[in-house]
């Protein structure tokens, strides 16, 4: 908390005015860019980051900052993000400058390629060292586009979990709950920016809009620091009369959020309602209830805005994030070593599910003994260690068993709870 | 041509059985059961059709059966419906009397009823029922009729409980493709309540739970009328699917061995102790521990107890339970589950039995059949009520009305 003293001084007086710079690093993240500013959110200032000269001259940010050297002859980084990562750190200076006077600095990105993956962390880090909270919003490539950008991406997530306050990162993957058959590779990835940007603007509307109940900055940066290791994001909208009741069961049924299982596992909560002028009390009450409900031991925070624009519409932002209790912040930063990369890609894959498996075992253990593991764990050998990610690959299908029969019904879920898990898996006893 | 209407069909479709009860109700009104049909449920996952087709096939199946036996042709059935996605809650209605001497007539009572059926649902829902529960006359409880009675102010309460509409069409259309007319549908838990208690229990407080394959209803009763109903989309099919699960064991197999080798509890001889399963060729393929076999059974079937329990309480009828709670469905055949609900529920369990009707007595009294039998029961209740009350002429005109309807 105390590093972050400067900046909550720097914020305090302008605390309606809180300067937010967006900045898209590489081409999906210009992209997803060019979205928001066409959507019109005011009141950010937006910066395109890239190594090619094309996607950045193209841009309509107002800041431009074309990382180049002689080598790259205007073509980009080739897919490779250490050339990125060499390029910003030679660029660091410039980034530090960019990144001067805000109080918070969105980074968005698309991982697994060679701007985006190598360039993110780094221009994170300028974010700290220039005093302001950043917050990044990745997708990782969907599993069809190659193991190796798979592998690229989950190393440049490591490296911006280490570097930035808060990651919001989006699978591609998941994505495809969400679309049907006839949905069309461009749709697909204007669905991927559109809720990347949804849930940025869902931050900024928190912080930056006149509201019914204000959120503090502070409270925000206390939130997500440390906890940057699982977030998930959903966003939902209803119209009418039920609006308020609508929302939250959308929310529920968003296939981001599992079903509602991912918010009884999260630890920290974060909700931005947005309504027009006709937005109750009794309305933000009735959704804030019926999510509490949900994550009764999470810590949240809340925020409703009003939006001229948003006459009888209520929109819901909701980011959830979970502290990984397996593995704590030390060894985080130091994992990003080849093997671990294996099995960080099939924790992450199964996260939403992870819950039937391996929720209940964790707090039972005395703090010493965890201690003790996890000593063991970081220092072990690579064999050991690729011995572990072996162990977490077999459940890949086994959890697809779980529902059995019901796997294709509607799941029966019950205060968070899929009761279609078999009770024994979900209690954590132990067959042996 | 009058005889028909006397004939009155129950159909379920359930998770695992459809089954369809047909029964004769006479002309000095005792009811008899003359004709049963049953077919295994093929197209059903929690009590929601999934597959349209393969239930129909089904449902003819088991209405076939039924008609051979009772020697009728079947027209109309009372449809019994389930699923997770009804719920129940009470409303209470306001109505001020406003006549001179403050005497509450019979149009007050139909007022009130009115106001307390009103009920602010979204569009997509359907109120399967809206059942009547006490009135208050000035705020004095427990009063069945208020006609005649002296007060200012008459109010009453009405147990809504509402579902899904497009979810509760889909068993109707089944239904409906097989040219059978729908008279009503009836939530399944009401119907197996009906079918098991007598007035006696439902007076003194009693708890109906239906455990079925794919879901399990349950009712309370007190005092002579229902506080309160549910659904949990948990059933028998769980506690297979969970076995299959965690004994490695194909889905069939566990469905065999749930049957054969299953309790509701984990008694302490049982440690150690083993089944082997053979396969097609009478050759040992696997030993399975029975303790986990119990175990893992015991945990779902503790749970959907508990599950009961917590939202009994949340009602806050739990204390009204005096009589006790009765077991029905396929669950109730379970070694033991009573011992276990007693222990979870605190409160005296046992199975019950489809009594206070009449005819084809052996092959009735299981628990199974509780709910197609209580359909029937429902459905005759309804139809003496029409009898009871329309006049000769207006009996009639609905008799020709539904033969222009079915044709």
């Amino acid at each position: 908390m105390e590093q972050n003293s400067p900046t909550q001084k720097a914020i305090k007086p302008l605390q309606n005015s809180l300067l937010i710079k967006v900045f898209g690093v590489g081409n999906a993240g210009i992209s997803v860019m060019e979205w928001m500013i066409r959507n019109g959110i005011s009141g950010a200032e937006f910066a395109a980051v890239n190594t090619e000269t094309r996607s950045v001259a193209e841009s309509s940010a107002a800041k431009k900052l074309h990382l180049e050297t002689k080598l790259l002859r205007e073509l980009g980084t080739g897919g490779d993000p250490e050339i990125g990562q060499a390029l910003a750190e030679e660029h660091l200076p410039e980034l530090r400058a960019a990144c001067e006077g805000a109080g918070m600095v969105f980074i968005v990105a698309g991982l697994g390629g060679g701007a985006g993956t190598g360039i993110s962390p780094v221009l994170a880090r300028a974010a700290k060292e220039a005093g302001a909270l950043a917050l990044a919003f990745v997708t990782t490539p969907f599993a069809c586009e190659g193991g190796r950008r798979q592998r690229l991406a989950q190393h440049g997530l490591e490296a911006l979990k280490a570097a930035a306050d808060g990651v919001v990162c989006l699978p591609n993957q998941k994505v495809f709950k969400l679309i049907d058959e006839n949905t069309s590779v461009l749709e697909t990835f204007k669905i991927t920016g559109g809720m990347l940007a949804e849930a940025m603007c869902g931050v900024w509307r928190l912080l930056a809009q006149p509201g019914l109940i204000e959120i503090h900055f502070a409270d925000l940066s206390a939130l997500i620091r440390e906890r940057h290791s699982e977030s998930f994001f959903a966003v939902a909208e209803a119209m009418g009369p039920t609006r308020s009741r609508d929302v939250v069961d959308k929310l529920l049924a968003h296939p981001m959020l599992d079903d509602g299982q991912v918010l009884t596992e999260s630890d920290a909560l974060l909700v931005s309602l947005t309504g027009g002028p006709d937005l109750t009390m009794a309305e933000v009450n009735r959704v804030m209830e019926r999510l509490n409900r949900h994550c009764e031991h999470a810590q949240a925070i809340m925020g409703a805005a009003i939006d001229e624009s948003f006459r009888d519409r209520l929109t819901v932002t909701l980011i959830a994030a979970r502290k990984v209790l397996e593995r704590p912040e030390a060894e985080g930063k130091m994992a990003s070593s080849q093997e671990d990369l294996d099995t960080q890609l099939l924790t992450r894959m199964t996260v939403g599910r992870r819950g039937s498996r391996f929720v209940p075992p964790p707090p039972s253990l005395p703090q010493d003994k965890m201690e003790q593991l996890l000593a063991r764990q970081g220092t072990g050998s690579g064999r050991g260690r690729r011995g572990a990610s072996k162990l977490k690959q077999t459940q890949l299908p086994l959890e697809i068993v779980a529902k059995g029969r019901f796997d294709k019904s509607e799941p029966t879920i019950l205060r968070g709870e899929d009761l279609d898990v078999p009770t024994y898996l979900r209690r954590g006893v132990a067959l042996n | 041509m009058f005889e028909t209407s006397s004939i009155i069909v129950g159909l379920e479709v359930g998770t695992s059985k459809v089954c369809a009860v047909v029964g004769d109700l006479s002309d000095d009104g005792a009811l008899n059961i003359v004709g049963l049909g049953q077919a295994r449920s093929r197209g059903v996952r929690k009590g929601e059709i999934a597959d349209p087709s393969v239930a129909e096939e089904d449902v003819r199946q088991a209405i076939v059966e039924a008609e051979q036996m009772a020697d009728v042709e079947i027209r109309s059935v009372y449809l019994g419906v389930t699923g997770g996605h009804l719920r129940g809650f009470n409303n209470r209605g306001v109505h001020p009397v406003v006549s001179a001497d403050r005497e509450i007539s019979e149009e007050d009572v139909q007022d009130v009823i009115k106001n307390a059926k009103t009920i602010n649902l979204p569009a997509e829902n359907h109120v399967v029922h809206a059942i009547r529960q006490h009135f208050l006359v000035d705020g004095q409880d427990g009063i069945t009729n208020p006609v005649g009675m002296l007060g200012a102010r008459v109010e009453v309460d009405v147990h809504v409980f509402h579902g899904n509409l497009n979810r509760l069409q889909n068993a109707i259309r089944t239904a409906k493709g097989l040219q059978l007319e729908v008279d009503d549908i009836v939530f399944n838990g009401l119907a197996s309540s009906l079918a098991l208690l007598t007035n006696e229990q439902k007076e003194l407080g009693s708890l109906v739970i239906d455990i079925g394959g794919g879901t399990t209803e349950y009712v309370v009763y007190a005092n002579g009328i229902i506080k309160h109903m549910g659904v949990l989309a948990v059933g028998g099919d769980h506690v297979s699917n969970d076995l299959a699960y965690g004994l490695k064991v194909p889905l069939s197999r566990a469905e065999q061995l749930k049957l054969e080798h299953g309790t509701a509890s984990v008694d302490e001889g049982v440690k150690g102790q083993t089944v082997t399963i053979s396969n097609d060729l009478g050759l040992p393929f696997k030993i399975i521990n029975l303790e986990h076999l119990r175990r893992i059974m015991a945990l779902r079937l503790e749970e959907i107890f508990q599950l009961i329990g917590q939202d009994l309480e949340q009602a806050g009828v739990l204390d009204y339970i005096r009589a006790g709670a009765f077991l029905c469905g396929g669950g109730s055949r379970i070694p033991q589950v009573a011992r276990l609900a007693e222990q979870i529920l605190q409160v005296q369990v046992s199975v019950g039995q489809t009594n206070s009707i009449s005819g084809l007595k052996s092959a009735l009294d299981q628990p199974e059949f509780a709910t197609g039998i209580g359909l029937v029961k429902f459905g005759s209740f309804q139809q003496r009520k029409r009898v009871g009350k329309g006049s000769l002429a207006a009996g009639l005109k609905t008799t020709i009305g539904q033969i222009f309807k079915r044709s």
